[in-house]
């Protein structure tokens, strides 16, 4: 029985451990600096000079902010579900965690004679396990929101979750589009397809806009930041929260953005391929190469964070009665209009042009 | 017993504590998340199996959508441990007698099934993969798959109608 146990390949365990606590620590490190770069873009939208103090420009504010966070007096209410007062922030943490897990980082490293992709699950429906990732996001809103016992964050709860709940139809319906033209639902495949070729923004314009949309509607940002709208609902689902709790809630969005930013860029931006550059031809490059194609996929995602906030910084908020006719009568016939004219090219082109 | 027979009883073990749970938890809101755990465990059956799209299907429907669903309903009935009624002795003795029921009808027809034939294929079979499951229902079955899209289309139109009232 032992030995059966420990037949399982040891370098793929430690392989993939390594590439787990790396993937993780990036996200978390990128998520920190994407609160300093919020609050500086913030600062250079609106003229102003942001945070300057801490380091040279600044550049020790995020670890004074965790700092702070973590020597704040942790207070849970009384009424409140304690339990589920304690997961509501851990789930909403993991579920922006777990996404990365799909997404290809670059091409096969080569370490000491040994392949290693830098993707840790190339599973075959890696689209759907985003998807699915995306729709477990939602508890760690309606959990927190609920165990506070408090009004004002039940119903931030139940915005945010019917608002996730509404913006998940689209974006599903546009992946639909976008499965049509690359026929694979796996992650590598569909960079492949993009390498070898243009990519997919060219031909699912229409698709993307409506992901990005959606993507800023799952993120819960501004314009649609319903859920924490601080003038209608005091602080939203997290308003009993203090300490590091907060700080998670805070921080799962920055870690959400981030990956929904990593998504479109993979889905759409041809992921680590570089653009104007033939990749294959530089095979011998060897590991430089692979680090060029992660170094283009974070510049790629660099720039979605930065569209994120500035828009955040440009748009001001929906009412929420036009989020959801946005949601629901704007949206959703636009997706499965691009959904029909997708399949009809796709049909027509699989005829040979012909009618 | 390889990894896969140790993942098998992991997973089994879990979906059946947490079904339990589902029952003889007195909170609704600790009912509805114990039950969502059950799905997970039920997923993982299915990747076990090799049916990678049935499991993340089932996460994203019954998981992603109609839990949240049911949670909305069960926070906004705001169902307290303190608030809720307790229940009459007589159904609780009703109940009991049913469940004894039901167990004693599938105990006897479980011993007639002849399950030691028919182990389930762990990490072999491919028909829940999303090629063939998709050659299969676009082929040999697309009359009824076209028959419960309609069905599915039509419930659509009828909370529509039902929602504009």
């Amino acid at each position: 029985m032992h030995s059966a146990l420990l037949a399982i390949d040891l370098f793929l365990v430690i392989e993939k451990l390594v590439l787990i606590i790396g993937i993780v620590s990036i996200s978390l490190v990128i998520a920190m600096y994407e609160t300093y770069a919020e609050r500086k873009v913030a600062a250079f939208i609106q003229d102003r000079i942001g945070p300057n103090r801490a380091g040279p420009f600044g550049i020790l504010q995020p670890l004074a902010d965790g700092l702070k966070l973590f020597m704040k007096e942790e207070i849970i209410p009384n009424t409140s579900n304690r339990l589920l007062f304690i997961l509501g922030p851990c789930l909403a943490m993991m579920a922006a965690m777990m996404t990365s897990a799909v997404i290809p980082w670059g091409g096969k490293l080569n370490v000491f004679g040994r392949e290693v992709s830098l993707q840790i699950a190339d599973i075959n429906i890696g689209i759907l396990y985003v998807f699915g990732v995306v729709s477990m996001g939602v508890y760690g809103i309606m959990i927190g929101g609920w165990a506070s016992n408090n009004k004002f964050s039940l119903m931030a709860a139940l915005r945010g979750a019917s608002q996730v709940i509404s913006y998940e139809l689209p974006m599903g319906l546009s992946l639909i589009a976008l499965l049509m033209v690359t026929g694979s639902l796996k992650m590598s495949e569909i960079v492949g397809q993009q390498m070898d070729s243009v990519w997919n923004i060219c031909y699912q314009p229409l698709g993307f806009f409506i992901f990005l949309v959606c993507a800023f509607a799952e993120c819960n940002r501004t314009p649609f930041d319903l859920p924490e709208a601080e003038n209608e609902l005091n602080f939203g689902y997290h308003q009993e929260y203090s300490s590091m709790k907060l700080g998670f809630y805070l921080f799962a969005e920055y870690i959400n953005m981030f990956i929904s930013s990593v998504v479109m860029a993979t889905l759409f931006f041809g992921g680590y391929d570089v653009p104007f550059f033939n990749d294959a031809a530089h095979a011998d490059w060897g590991n430089w190469l692979v680090a060029l194609q992660g170094a283009v996929l974070l510049i790629k995602v660099c720039f979605f964070i930065f569209l994120f906030m500035w828009v955040r910084w440009t748009i001001p908020r929906f009412r929420y009665d036009q989020l959801m006719n946005l949601g629901w009568k704007t949206l959703i016939p636009l997706s499965l209009f691009n959904m029909v004219v997708t399949a009809a090219f796709v049909l027509w082109k699989s005829n040979g042009y012909k009618f | 017993m390889d990894i896969s027979q140790v993942l098998f009883y992991a997973l089994s073990a879990m979906a059946l504590g947490s079904a339990i749970m589902v029952v003889i938890s007195r909170n609704p809101v600790h009912s509805v998340l114990w039950l969502i755990i059950t799905f997970f465990a039920i997923s993982g059956h299915y990747i076990l199996m090799n049916a990678q799209f049935l499991g993340i299907v089932n996460l994203i429907v019954y998981a992603g959508a109609i839990m949240v669903l049911f949670l909305f309903v069960i926070m906004l009935m705001n169902l307290n441990a303190e608030t809720e009624p307790q229940k009459n002795k007589w159904l609780k003795l009703a109940g009991v007698v049913a469940g004894g029921c039901l167990l004693l009808v599938l105990v006897a027809a479980l011993k007639q099934a002849e399950v030691k034939g028919q182990v389930a294929m762990l990490g072999t079979g491919d028909i829940g993969l999303i090629k063939n499951l998709g050659t299969a229902l676009f082929t040999d079955y697309v009359v009824p798959f076209e028959i419960s899209s309609v069905l599915f289309l039509s419930a659509m139109v009828g909370a529509v109608v039902i929602g504009k009232k």
